[in-house]
């Protein structure tokens, strides 16, 4: 008897979400089957990779990453710029880092306007994030969201102490929401059901279980990317089925296998190729989870999970 | 955990009357009431039906139907009005789930009904000989169901083999005959047999006000066993919430503070 190749069945999809302007909008989700399981079901879009920028200097990303960005990186806008035009991004991410109280502690209103200004110089999607301070990106993401009004970005990150601020100003701008919460599944679910009962449609909502990079939890990342999936799909939990955010540079770029010098640690090898082999991993790894749209700093990591993707679909 | 509303009943005084005198607006709102609750099937018992079955279970079928995306359990001992309500049902919502053949002759042509048209079938087992003793004599008739389908052109997918829960205040051993049931019909097949049961059974004859704990705490036991179906009163809040924690507890729901409101 010939082999069959046994197939799981899916109840429910993963939601389709669009984000961007006119004619360049970047589309992630609509599967209908685990990551990858092209024989199983429908995978009508391929995962997409944003790259990050940020509103000041990078000065906390390692040098492998931040040289790359020297003629850049002094102006957020120059920064877009050459991220589309000369990377071909497919999507753009600008992290308000010097909104937060311990770095320049920029007000709402200097947010608004670089987000504004990028904006305009550039027409890939956007995804708009604060600065991870809790207090401080409420009114950030709120003066953020009313200048990208009419753009349709991604704002974030909303999470459980301030997600009613975010979620109300993500809803009267028509953006789309990123939900966040610390590595736990069932806060996950909870977060999203607490943003769709203010109203907010849950088509336009991405999950953020929060990454990690490998070797520091990436596997309690995967873990709960693959609940959240298969309660989607094979539980057709309604509250589980939006896009998955993997936020892959923040967390690999600080991590020291990607800062230990050679000198330091020869038999590691080199230092670039060890941070871009970093990157590429843990985002492929959150790719094979279940994760529909990537966060990630060094073009040849982009390029090599590019590779992947093509190569998988 | 697939919901079988079991409000319209002709057991009820409101959906008697409303049935008399052929007034759908009472019988529109149970239905509309269930399906917002849970229900994933709206159970339809016009009782035996003996005079003008036919015209009310089309009547039934079409009034529910209009007001509700949902498929429906017929739920008759009558054929030709069963057939009738198979005829008028729309299967846009879903194939429909007829309430059901047993081992009694008399009840044979239910299976037929299912082949002719594509619908789904309860199989309760009860047989010629009166109750079944236990949950051996149960999985022998639910047998000669399954052997009677194979006969008709009915798939053992479509059938949901109920053991007959009968009443905990004068029959408790069979509570755990019943249960037992669950278990092993689930054996008889692989892909495993589909289950249901009339849920309220458990607690007929007990005090009003223990009834509902009674249903619950049954209901649990069942999930436990892998019940696939329940016909069960949606609209009874606490019954419902003990189904939702019992899926948690089961790993069939994902756990968030807020499941109960989901």
């Amino acid at each position: 008897m010939a082999y069959v190749i046994p197939k799981e069945t899916y109840t429910g999809r993963v939601l389709e979400l669009e984000f961007g302007k006119a004619l360049r909008t970047a589309k992630v989700g609509g599967e209908n089957t685990l990551p990858f399981l092209s024989f199983e079901g429908e995978l009508p879009n391929k995962p997409v990779i944003a790259y990050e920028i940020q509103d000041t200097l990078p000065d906390d990303w390692p040098d492998t990453v931040k040289n790359l960005y020297a003629d850049v990186s002094n102006n957020p806008v120059k920064w877009a710029k050459y991220c589309q035009d000369e990377l071909k991004a497919q999507a753009i991410a600008i992290r308000l880092v010097s909104t937060h109280p311990d770095r320049e502690n920029r007000s709402p209103e200097d947010a608004a306007k670089t987000v504004k200004e990028v904006l305009s110089a550039i027409d890939v999607p956007l995804i708009i994030l604060g600065s991870n301070h809790i207090e401080k990106d409420a009114p950030v993401l709120v003066a953020a969201a009313q200048a990208a009004s009419g753009y349709n970005c991604i704002i974030g990150k909303a999470q459980e102490g301030n997600y009613k601020t975010i979620t109300a100003a993500a809803m009267a701008h028509n953006h789309k929401l990123i939900a966040m919460s610390e590595l736990d599944v069932n806060l996950s679910k909870q977060l999203n059901i607490l943003i769709t009962q203010m109203g907010f449609d849950k088509t336009r909502l991405i999950t953020d279980p929060m990454c990690s990079a490998l070797g520091y939890g990436l596997e309690y990342t995967y873990s709960v990317i693959e609940r959240i999936r298969i309660a989607a799909l094979l539980q057709n939990d309604t509250t589980m089925q939006s896009p998955i955010l993997g936020d892959v540079g923040m967390y690999v770029w600080k991590v020291k296998e990607t800062l230990a010098p050679e000198v330091d640690v020869p038999l590691w090898g080199s230092l670039e190729d060890r941070g871009i082999a970093w990157e590429a991993l843990t985002a492929t790894a959150m790719l094979i989870a279940g994760a529909n749209l990537l966060i990630m700093r060094h073009p040849k990591a982009v390029e090599t999970v590019g590779k992947v993707i093509e190569e998988l679909i | 955990m697939i919901i079988i509303g079991e409000k319209i009943s002709i057991i009820a005084k409101k959906v008697r009357e409303a049935m008399m005198k052929r007034d759908p607006k009472p019988i529109q709102e149970l239905a509309e009431a269930q399906w917002k609750a849970g229900a994933h099937f709206i159970d339809v018992n016009i009782g035996p039906a003996e005079e003008r079955g036919e015209d009310l279970m089309k009547w039934m079928v079409e009034s529910i139907q209009e007001k509700v995306s949902l498929p429906l359990c017929l739920d008759t001992t009558n054929p030709v009005a069963l057939e009738a309500g198979l005829k008028a049902h729309n299967n846009q919502w879903g194939r429909p789930l007829i309430n059901s053949t047993s081992n009694e002759p008399e009840r044979y042509v239910m299976l037929e009904l299912a082949a002719k048209y594509n619908a789904q079938v309860i199989g309760l087992t009860l047989g010629k000989g009166g109750l079944p003793a236990d949950a051996e004599e149960r999985c022998a008739i639910a047998a000669e169901i399954m052997a009677r389908a194979g006969e008709c052109g009915v798939p053992l997918e479509d059938i949901f083999l109920d053991p007959l829960i009968l009443q905990v205040c004068t029959m408790q051993d069979h509570a755990m005959h019943a249960l037992r049931a669950i278990k092993m019909f689930q054996e008889l097949n692989d892909p495993p047999m589909k289950t249901v049961v009339g849920l309220s059974n458990i607690s007929n004859g007990v005090p009003k006000q223990m009834r509902s704990l009674i249903d619950r705490t049954y209901l649990t036991l069942l999930m436990y066993e892998g019940l696939t179906a329940v016909i069960m009163n949606p609209l009874d809040k606490e019954l419902m919430d003990v189904l939702k924690t019992t899926k948690v507890f089961l790993g069939k729901t994902l756990y968030a503070h807020s499941y109960l409101e989901m």
